[in-house]
């Protein structure tokens, strides 16, 4: 298989295309752009469309009427520019249509920096837009794993009717990597008579909408949706586990990370300490199940993440406070270092020097 | 020459076609409600009707059928 | 003098692009009469196999259940980024907004004038009623000078809320826009005229001429506080000197002033 040496944005935005996606919406902010220019010069090379929206508000706008008939579409963008997307994506949850959005997340809150962060966790994975809804949030740490979760990403939200995210950061998506891009895939098709594409006198009109005046019959529609959610959790939860088997303590890290903190693990287990990760590749649904059996004879956790702590709370549910969750962070752009988070894992397991 | 029917469900008694009404035979039903609690439209002299149809162009709820 | 023997025919009935159900617009409300005109134009030209309508938040949200089109609901505002997504993804489709003046002009100001500029090939159909229907009567972009609202209660001022936005005017000024026309539905004359300029809208968009918008001065009895006959006689009197009927612009035709 052919190997190309990549940027990750770039990566992402080929991997969509392959996927399938026909329609990309999206607005420059840093550190994404480089997914719009990408898609400029690719979309019409496929006969597919590229469009820069008059704001993130108008691209997550356009891709909730591309979705509508039925056809796979994206957008990106970074923190801010998601936040605006906010009331779109409530909208695409609550019509229950496929897309795929981007956050490839700077440092915050407000205009922030530009550098990478992971202080987005929260917006992705608790509420991205008002309401009873939830989106599929998946967390690559590679830019191989942007391509292949990229692909996973238009699969589930087709198959699920519901949007969902990749969540990145500016490392993984400014960093060059060499990726392979699956042969020839077969696209999974998925039933699409519902979408409002024109009905051409041959069935009923559809109707894509949100809204549901009557609290029993939104509160039914919105139960129906969480048996989905439930489906989802049990199913499509994903996680990779290092050194886990005999570690005492686990550390949990995503995306970016996580290849700090497993070189953290490395440098612990060279000086004798039982250190293992588990690095979610689903931020939502959670893998409880996996955190919970890779920490089954851990005496601690650590989580580490580029934010103040948004995932170390999931972290201690998954275990039902059954064991310390600590936790090391930076946030603001700062990147931890492997010795950083080693100084942490040594703090942990007693005979750390200040 | 012209007869209009009138859905007098669907009126409102909103009175713009008795407004425009060129031959002033229209009017709201004064003993009668509908089932929503308006007054409706009823013609009073159907012989009088030429079937212009400008009740019904300007009828907001479609309640009209014009023959003629 | 009795009506003749010979057979009568249809000259009036509802058209097949209008559902048959009952509206919960208030009495009197033009927006029935805008539904209707929209449904005949697709009538006309046979098109409601392939039209997509996109319908806005305000009085009109349920539009979706008043056509027998394929229908979208769109967030406030957006209904044009909305149809510019269906379109460029089915640009066969035929695509309408449906959209007051809060929608198009205040929260989706900047959606109206970009969809405008990129002359997508889209069909707005914009209410001009002067007032925020749904909410309760507040004011409006559109609200005139001393115009009494409930968060206009002294008369708009316009040291304070600003002057009112000619929208027709507006978009006419942009390149991208091939066609734009301010209607009313005060009259059967206006209400004629309001049918050619919406089923010509409609016509450009088939024709692949790029981006139309028919502006529809429109009555809100409710909220004006007027019963349904007086409010047509206020619009005429007091939005038409303010909003003049026309055509602004036609690429097909050099319009002047």
């Amino acid at each position: 298989m052919e190997r190309n040496l990549m940027k990750g944005n770039e990566a992402l935005a080929e991997a969509a295309i392959r996927a399938g996606c026909k329609c990309f919406f999206g607005y420059p902010i840093t550190p994404q752009t480089e997914i719009s220019a990408y898609m400029a010069k690719r979309m019409p090379k496929i006969g597919g469309v590229f469009l820069q929206a008059e704001s993130e508000i108008g691209a997550i706008n356009m891709v909730l009427g591309a979705a509508s008939t039925g056809t796979r579409v994206m957008t990106s963008s970074s923190s801010p520019g998601i936040s605006l997307k906010a009331e779109g994506i409530s909208y695409i949850a609550g019509s229950d249509l496929p897309c795929v959005i981007i956050n490839v997340q700077r440092g915050g809150p407000g205009l922030g920096g530009i550098q990478p962060s992971q202080a987005d966790y929260w917006q992705a994975t608790k509420a991205l837009g008002h309401g009873d809804f939830h989106v599929m949030v998946f967390a690559p740490s590679t830019v191989q794993e942007m391509v292949d979760l990229v692909t996973k990403a238009f699969d589930l939200a087709d198959k699920y009717r519901m949007p969902t995210m990749i969540l990145a950061d500016g490392l993984l998506g400014q960093m060059m990597e060499p990726v392979t891009f699956p042969d020839e895939q077969s696209i999974n098709e998925y039933d699409k008579t519902w979408a409002a594409d024109g009905h051409k006198n041959s069935r009923e009109h559809n109707i894509i909408n949100s809204l549901i005046l009557s609290p029993d019959d939104l509160e039914k529609s919105v139960q129906e949706r969480f048996k989905r959610y439930d489906r989802i959790a049990k199913e499509e939860a994903m996680a990779q586990c290092y050194l886990t088997d005999d570690a005492d303590i686990v550390l949990v890290a995503y995306g970016a990370t996580a290849r700090v903190t497993q070189s953290a693990v490395d440098l612990a287990r060279e000086k004798g300490i039982k250190a293992g990760l588990v690095r979610p590749q689903t931020l939502w649904p959670f893998p409880v199940e996996q955190i919970r059996t890779a920490s089954e004879n851990a005496s601690s956790l650590l989580c580490v993440e580029m934010s103040m702590g948004q995932m170390v709370d999931d972290v201690k549910l998954a275990i039902n406070c059954s064991k310390p969750v600590h936790f090391y962070g930076r946030t603001g752009g700062v990147i931890p270092t492997p010795a950083q988070i080693l100084t942490e894992i040594e703090k942990i397991a007693g005979g750390a020097k200040e | 020459m012209g007869r209009i029917t009138v859905d007098e469900q669907r009126c409102k008694g909103c009175g713009l076609c008795i407004n425009v009404c060129p031959k002033k035979i229209l009017k709201l039903s004064e003993d009668k409600l509908n089932d929503k609690g308006y007054s409706f439209m009823v013609c009073f002299d159907m012989d009088e009707c030429i079937g212009c149809a400008r009740c019904a162009m300007m009828c907001p709820d479609i309640a009209i059928e014009v023959e003629r | 003098m009795s009506n003749t023997e010979k057979k009568m025919k249809k000259v009036f009935s509802r058209p097949n692009a209008l559902a048959d159900v009952p509206t919960h617009y208030c009495p009197g409300c033009t927006h029935g009469i805008v539904h209707r005109l929209i449904a005949e134009a697709i009538d006309e030209l046979d098109c409601l196999g392939d039209t997509i309508g996109v319908c806005p938040v305000g009085c009109s949200v349920m539009a979706y259940d008043y056509f027998n089109c394929d229908m979208i609901q769109a967030p406030h505002g957006r209904a044009p980024a909305v149809a510019t997504g269906v379109k460029r993804a089915k640009p066969d489709n035929i695509v309408f907004t449906y959209q007051g003046d809060g929608d198009l002009a205040a929260i989706g100001t900047g959606e109206t004038v970009h969809a405008a500029t990129r002359g997508e090939n889209i069909t707005i159909i914009f209410i001009n009623n002067t007032t925020y229907g749904m909410t309760g009567g507040q004011m409006a972009p559109t609200t005139l000078p001393g115009q009494v609202t409930q968060t206009t209660p002294y008369g708009r001022d316009t040291d304070t809320a600003g002057h009112p936005i000619r929208v027709s005017e507006m978009l006419a000024t942009l390149d991208g826009v091939a066609y734009v026309e301010r209607v009313a539905v005060d009259s059967i004359k206006n209400i004629n005229r309001a049918k050619k300029a919406i089923k010509k809208a409609f016509e450009y968009q088939t024709q692949k001429k790029g981006f139309t918008i028919i502006e529809v001065l429109s009555t809100c009895p409710t909220n004006w506080g007027l019963d349904p006959v007086k409010a047509l006689k206020w619009l005429e009197e007091n939005m038409v000197p303010y909003y003049p009927l026309g055509v602004y612009k036609d690429k097909e035709v050099a319009v002047n002033e």
